[in-house]
């Protein structure tokens, strides 16, 4: 990435709104996904159910851990701004590991649902749900990636303040993320 | 000479007092005082205009003349009578606002083209009062559309009067099931309705999305699997009308075809009364026909088809009273011998993609088999 | 020295001259690229047409199977949309609207060639499927469940999903480079309503693009997961509902009909003022009108579905709303004939074009409010009727009006300028031959044929016209070769052309034909809307830098990263999860190395 920020019409740098656009689809992606899944509420011809099979206490504990992840991010942030090598590469280790420890609960959800007789295929829920919280579970995991990368470039030395504005934008799709998971988690879980 | 060189040499002809040098020599800046666009009363031009009409009202007129039995505008039942009274309010308006404008683009490009002396244009940015006028008129005119248009929505829109004749239709690759529940006829590719009588229309699909239309009698609805949608009708007149599916539905969409018969009263209900009786039993049947009953037995065609009686089979059409019917195969062949003959020798290559095999008969047992199918009334 | 984009330069070898087309990152030669490519896939799609035009010719014809019509009508459309129509706009996107803001560049220049290849890649991926037989045949929009495996039994289907998600990956990736190029790299002054209205109508195209993509992504996602992992979104026996498809479908697809015809929009909204050396009458209106259709687009999708029972409220309101978007369409419409009321027109074949966009618009806009009345488009939805009415915006819309765009920008591009007797020639045989190929298709719809039929009834009475109408396409055909004609002729007979051989107002003229490789030498300074016309309306843009401009070298990584993607699809295709994985590995290795390479814009 460019390390020289240019002049811009509106003041904002070029890759913080191309980014913005990007968070702007992906809001419809994620959208169509939802309304879908809603349309589809109740329509499954056979078992399992949400209610049957959702478990709803262990999520709300690996939603919490998502939400955690993101306060890591501010501060991984913060600490990359004001040029703090060591608690850079704390925070963005920390956000990787919450994140990775969500999916790890998704993981451990998924194939319980497997063996306990809810596939992809077997009724409507199981492909509206298994694609809805894949497709963001697929995001959680480029994330994590995304973060990893960072803080290898901080071990290398390479992560000052003047690469603040790539953790910024990391920080961007990391909340997108969050947030589209709360939706998620409202309307699928809570609302089921 | 080179085509580039004779092409623009014709053009250039065409354009002969143009002061217009084409591409091959001259400045691009001389390229502003072509003339060759305009319409031109030069000798060429007015034979090529002439020709032209000439030709387009030759067209016209094969074109327009002769039998259309599949027509939108030749309507002959209240739901078709609706959208075509609509139809044309709409072209009225489509046409005046057509002439208009486009008269208008034609004043303009020729009263404005340029010519030597013409003036340097004043730069207009825009009227305000312009724009008003020229928003609100087009929307004064949708007012003009749009509320006949509702109109016509809510009094098409399916809900058929008490005493209407139910009509379920099962759209299938590539054939048309039709059963009467009232009545318990089941039959295929050909539907009866009494004239002057409503008719209630509900349909599905087995397979894919299909589309019922029957262009005189009414706008088209699509057949889909999991839900019924309906038409509702009232023929006013008498004779066989076309319909065809109009959803792309796979390999033979096109081969999916079938006929509405409107009777009078009395011969509707001579068609029900026949539809309902059982075929004749095969011992009265004369030689070739009762080895044709044998094939059909014996040959695979129990497996899809029924026959009252006979066989059960439901993957493809009725065929009890396949010979009442004046076309086979969804429409695409004559209901003779020639038609029967053609069809059971190669379903598939007279409908590509067709489900119904090509089974290895001998000449002797086709003519069996037609023989009786021939026999079904 | 900077090189500008068409010179040769005969010292370097063949080898190094395609590697630094591969790698180029200067959106002029990206937009030749997609130019020259575009109009390959538009020859194709026109062969296809001629093929369908020919099996129609008369009833019960033979030229090509059922099952090869199919495919070939699923093709010219999916060919025509996303491989023709499309990225011809881009490639003007690409080329022009740098130009025309004052840019050096665009905001992302590496971004923008994967664009490219992306395209490229996913177009080759798409026509392949010919080359195994199994060309899609489900029509451009595949209704479900005639896409199900059931249905559709082989890879044609596949080849289509897979094709069209890559293609969608290419749009939105441009949609977000060129929404900030224009909204972050405008020359001082350049005012968003200072801007020429084809980059206007261009900001807009891409804010389609970025939200209207995702949604056909995600119909498209689970096709592609019900047809390879049996999941049951479009499967009616597990409650599925088959028009959950038509409704995300359409949702894309009725806003991608604007993103077909806004450039072509804003390309005449340009050529038209030029040639009749006046204004643009009513500019703001003529920007905000784009920006309402836009916005409106999004309330009237169920106008494709009047046929399936929506009930009469869902329909009126449609109808209202399908209704009321020909308002501000209309008013460009009045716009246009309004800045040439008064002017002094020049009929190069650009305006040609662009007259001609405005004749043919007016009738299909005509025949698009007819059919926005449900009761009477369900006698015309399905037949020829609609067919005539789509060719006449699509092609006598937006083909034109790139044609347009392609004369008059044409020696910005090449230095040179097209023959414009040539180019009458394929004008007039172009807007006679389409308008032979398609008025006819309003009476074959009206007269009962169906579309999507390979072989009609001789009883439909219909043989004649549908003859009119193939004659008609190949008068067209023969159009297409009298332009390829004139590009190679304008290769070395071509007029010279200086930096402004129209006359324009706009940032473009002021620049050198080609430009340089900076476009421009010094940023100029804008301070009106037609900076060519007006006194004193931008700083001189000096011929020569006054000291060296920093051009950003080629790249690789782009073009790798596409290849990765297209290795991932080859390898769903072949169902097999090591290519799969292969194509993803190669896909994030090229990230990488694109994230970690210096670059500088």
């Amino acid at each position: 990435m460019t390390a020289v920020a240019h002049h811009t019409s509106t003041g904002l740098d070029n890759r913080k709104l191309a980014f913005w656009m990007f968070i702007g689809s992906e809001c419809l992606l994620f959208g169509s996904l939802i309304s879908t899944y809603l349309v589809y509420q109740g329509r499954s011809v056979v078992g399992p159910t949400p209610e049957e099979i959702l478990d709803i206490p262990l999520t709300s504990i690996s939603t919490f851990v998502l939400l955690m992840s993101s306060l890591a991010m501010v501060l991984a942030l913060a600490a990359v701004t004001r040029g703090d090598r060591r608690w850079s590469r704390v925070w963005l280790l920390a956000t990787a590991a919450l994140g990775m420890t969500f999916l790890g609960f998704q993981a451990y959800e998924f194939t319980t649902f497997v063996h306990e007789g809810l596939t992809l295929k077997t009724n409507l829920f199981g492909s509206t749900f298994f694609v809805l919280t894949g497709t963001h579970g697929a995001h959680v995991a480029v994330g994590v990636l995304w973060l990893l990368t960072l803080f290898v470039r901080s071990l290398q030395g390479k992560l000052g303040p003047d690469k603040a504005i790539n953790v910024e934008i990391t920080g961007l799709y990391w909340h997108f993320v969050d947030v589209v998971w709360i939706v998620i988690f409202t309307v699928v879980y809570l609302l089921s | 000479m080179k085509i580039g060189e004779w092409i623009a040499r014709i053009t250039r002809l065409r354009s002969r007092r143009s002061r217009l040098v084409s591409g091959i020599r001259g400045s691009a800046y001389n390229l502003s005082t072509v003339k060759d666009a305009r319409i031109r009363h030069s000798h060429g031009s007015r034979g090529w205009t002439a020709a032209l009409l000439l030709a387009a009202v030759a067209v016209g007129v094969s074109a327009c003349s002769g039998e259309f039995p599949q027509s939108t505008l030749h309507p002959t039942a209240d739901f078709s009578q609706q959208i075509d009274t609509l139809y044309r309010t709409i072209f009225w308006w489509a046409l005046g606002v057509f002439v208009l404008v486009e008269a208008a683009l034609l004043f303009v490009i020729i009263r404005y083209r340029e010519r030597p002396g013409s003036p340097e244009p004043r730069h207009i940015h825009g009227s305000t009062l312009l724009e008003v006028a020229w928003t609100l008129a087009p929307a004064v005119v949708l007012v003009f559309i749009a509320v006949p248009t509702i109109r016509t929505i809510f009094r098409t829109d399916g809900t058929a009067p008490e005493g209407a004749l139910a009509v379920e239709v099962v759209g299938h690759q590539w054939w048309w099931e039709f059963h009467y529940p009232e009545l318990g006829i089941t039959t295929a590719n050909e539907m009866h309705v009494p004239q002057g009588r409503p008719v209630a229309l509900s349909m599905t699909s087995k397979d894919v999305i299909h589309s019922f239309w029957v262009p005189k009698l009414g706008g088209k609805r699509d057949v889909m699997p999991g839900r019924t949608t309906r038409i509702a009708f009232t023929p006013d007149s008498i004779g066989e009308v076309y319909g065809q599916c109009a959803e792309f539905c796979g390999d033979s969409h096109a081969n999916m075809r079938f006929r509405v018969v409107v009777d009078a009263p009395d011969e509707f209900e001579r068609w029900s009364t026949g539809q309902l009786a059982g075929p004749t039993s095969v011992d009265s049947l004369s030689g070739p026909a009762q080895a044709g009953a044998q094939v059909f037995m014996t040959k695979g065609c129990l497996a899809c088809h029924t026959i009252e009686g006979r066989s059960a089979g439901v993957l493809g059409p009725n065929l009890t009273h396949l010979a009442s019917r004046s076309t086979i195969a969804s429409g695409i062949l004559p209901n003779d011998a020639e038609g029967l003959t053609r069809w059971l020798r190669d379903p598939p290559a007279e409908k590509p993609g067709s489900l119904m095999p090509k089974i290895p008969f001998t000449d002797d047992e086709l003519a069996a088999l037609v023989a009786y199918l021939r026999t079904l009334n | 020295m900077a090189t500008s984009v068409m010179e040769h330069t005969p010292s370097a070898g063949l080898g190094a001259r395609v590697w630094s087309w591969i790698t180029t990152t200067d959106h002029k030669r990206i937009g030749v690229l997609y130019g020259v490519t575009a109009f390959a896939f538009f020859l194709i799609g026109g062969l296809e047409a001629l093929l369908i035009r020919l099996q129609l010719s008369h009833s019960g014809n033979t030229v090509v199977s059922a099952q090869t019509y199919n495919e070939l009508f699923t093709m010219h459309g999916t060919t025509m949309v996303f491989l023709a129509v499309m990225p011809l706009s881009a490639a003007f996107f690409n080329f022009v609207i740098p130009l025309q803001i004052g840019a050096r560049d665009v905001a992302f220049p590496r971004l923008n060639a994967f664009s490219y290849w992306v395209f490229l890649l996913g177009g080759l991926f798409l026509n392949a499927s010919f080359l195994v037989g199994a060309a899609p045949n489900a029509g451009w929009f595949g209704y479900a469940n005639l896409t199900s495996s059931q249905y559709s039994p082989g890879h044609h289907i596949d080849f289509w999903v897979l094709g069209l998600q890559v293609l969608g990956i290419a749009s939105i990736a441009a949609g977000i480079n060129f929404i900030v190029t224009i909204v972050n790299m405008r020359a001082p002054g350049m005012r968003l309503m200072r801007m020429p209205v084809f980059t206007w109508m261009s900001l807009v195209t891409q804010f389609i693009i970025v939200t209207a993509f995702p949604v056909i992504t995600v119909a498209l996602v689970f096709l592609m997961f019900d047809r390879y992992f049996g999941t049951n979104f479009y499967q009616v026996a597990a409650g599925g509902d088959v028009l959950l498809w038509q409704h995300l479908f359409w949702l894309f697809g009725h806003p991608e009909v604007y993103i077909l015809i806004l450039p072509a929009m804003g390309i005449i909204s340009d050529v038209i003022p030029t040639f009749s050396r006046k204004p643009l009458f009513g500019y703001a209106v003529v920007v905000y009108s784009g920006l309402l259709i836009a916005v409106l687009g999004w309330g009237v999708w169920a106008h494709h579905m009047f046929q399936v029972g929506l009930g009469p409220i869902a329909e009126s309101v449609f109808a209202a709303t399908t209704m009321m978007i020909a308002i501000p369409t209309g008013v460009k419409i009045f716009n246009w004939i309004a800045t040439m009321w008064g002017g002094r027109i020049r009929f190069t074949t650009a305006m040609l074009f662009a007259v001609g966009f405005i004749a043919m618009f007016i009738i299909g806009g005509l025949s698009g409010v007819m059919h926005s009345s449900p009761p009477a488009d369900l006698q015309q939805t399905d037949t020829y009727f609609v067919v005539a009415h789509f060719h006449y915006v699509l092609f006598g819309g937006a083909m034109m009006g790139i044609f347009a765009g392609i004369y008059y920008w044409w020696p910005k591009v090449t230095g040179r300028l097209l023959s414009e007797g040539i180019g009458k020639t394929h004008f007039w045989l172009t807007i006679i031959g389409s308008n032979l190929a398609f008025f006819p298709m309003h009476f074959i719809g009206l007269l009962g044929m169906p579309r999507r039929i390979y072989t009609y009834d001789a009883a439909l009475g219909l043989d004649t016209l549908n003859l009119v109408s193939t004659v008609g396409a190949f008068v067209m055909g023969t159009g297409m070769l009298v332009f390829v004609f004139n590009v190679l002729w304008s290769r070395t007979r071509g007029q010279p052309a200086g930096n402004d051989p129209w006359g324009g107002a706009t940032l473009e003229w002021s620049i050198s034909s080609p430009p340089p490789a900076y476009n421009f030498s010094v940023i100029p300074e804008v301070r009106s809307r037609m900076p060519l016309w007006s006194e004193n309306g931008m700083t001189p843009v000096p011929a020569v830098p006054p000291e060296p401009v920093h051009v950003p070298p080629g790249s690789f990584w782009p073009a790798l990263a596409a290849t990765g993607i297209i290795v991932a699809a080859v390898g769903a295709i072949l169902k097999s999860l090591l290519v799969v994985l292969g194509g993803g590995a190669v896909l994030i290795v090229a990230i990488y190395a694109w994230a970690l390479e210096p670059f500088e814009v």
